[in-house]
């Protein structure tokens, strides 16, 4: 019972990821054609199946879902924010930096949700990730209000990681 | 003119002006990682307005531009990060302006400054 609930989870997996896999070669080629369609969604079923490896991909769950809309909704509001702050801090005649390169915390464990925090930071206003060593990052801050290791992680990487615990656990 | 055609263009026209204000401030900072900052910051908004607008201004392309949006704020930060990733790892120095740097490099020791890196 419990092998058949599993190997039910991965065919999800997979044919979602074959779905993603279509929209993008159906949107980026125009085709509309059901004939055209089913073969290229046939195609990236036979790609996800022989090149996915499903073990290592995570369970998809409504609540993951919703969590990564809102987790994109949050970082283009941030990537806009993080805009502004160049420009205001560009445009002043004395530029008002006060940079340096700070440590910071993960909670995370997945390399790929490590990934993905360490990419949104760089978007995120006045931060650019530096370098990863296991689960520290070291983050160039324009303006570093606070040196201590926590007081950066609070106001660098919580943001991020409320979203991105539920998205990759 | 349509109204499409005016939000399309006012969209690639915000795009370029981030752009133009990321240029300035690739050409004010002090230092590499600074730069690096507002390099990656407004290219990504920056191109991705000007594609959005696009998209607006000619609706058949826009799901073409939407994977384009994707594609480069996936991949914009990756490349930033491995710039100021070897800029570091060779020992390019921080501005003076710096107050902390914790990142300790194991193999290679730092350079003093600017003069110490054109000399090598």
């Amino acid at each position: 019972m419990k092998q058949s609930t599993f190997s039910l989870a991965r065919l999800l997996v997979l044919v979602s990821l074959a779905v993603v896999l279509a929209l993008f070669y159906a949107i980026w080629t125009h085709s509309t054609d059901p004939g055209n369609l089913s073969i290229i969604f046939l195609t990236a079923l036979l790609v996800a199946a022989v090149f996915a490896d499903t073990r290592k991909m995570p369970a998809i769950t409504l609540r993951k879902i919703l969590y990564s809309l809102a987790y994109i909704l949050f970082l283009i509001k941030e990537i806009i924010k993080s805009n502004f702050d160049v420009a205001r801090r560009v445009i002043q005649p004395v530029m008002p930096i006060n940079p340096g390169i700070v440590p910071v915390k993960t909670k995370l464990k997945s390399p790929i949700g490590r990934m993905i925090l360490a990419n949104s930071i760089t978007l995120t206003p006045g931060t650019l990730t530096v370098d990863v060593r296991d689960d520290h990052f070291y983050i160039h801050w324009i303006d570093v209000t606070d040196r201590d290791e926590h007081g950066a992680t609070q106001a660098i990487v919580s943001g991020f990681e409320k979203y991105l615990e539920v998205i990759f656990g | 003119m349509e109204w499409y055609r005016l939000t399309g263009s006012i969209l690639s026209l915000m795009g370029a002006l981030f752009l133009f204000l990321g240029a300035l401030g690739v050409w004010r900072m002090p230092d590499v990682y600074n730069r690096m900052q507002t390099g990656t910051k407004s290219t990504t908004l920056g191109s991705i307005l000007t594609l959005f607008g696009l998209g607006v201004y000619h609706p058949q392309w826009m799901g073409q531009m939407l994977i384009l949006m994707l594609f480069i704020a996936v991949t914009n930060p990756i490349s930033s990060h491995a710039l100021a990733r070897a800029a570091h790892h060779i020992g390019i120095p921080l501005t003076k302006k710096s107050v902390v740097d914790d990142l300790v490099e194991e193999e290679e020791p730092r350079l003093e400054s600017m003069a110490e890196m054109e000399e090598r």
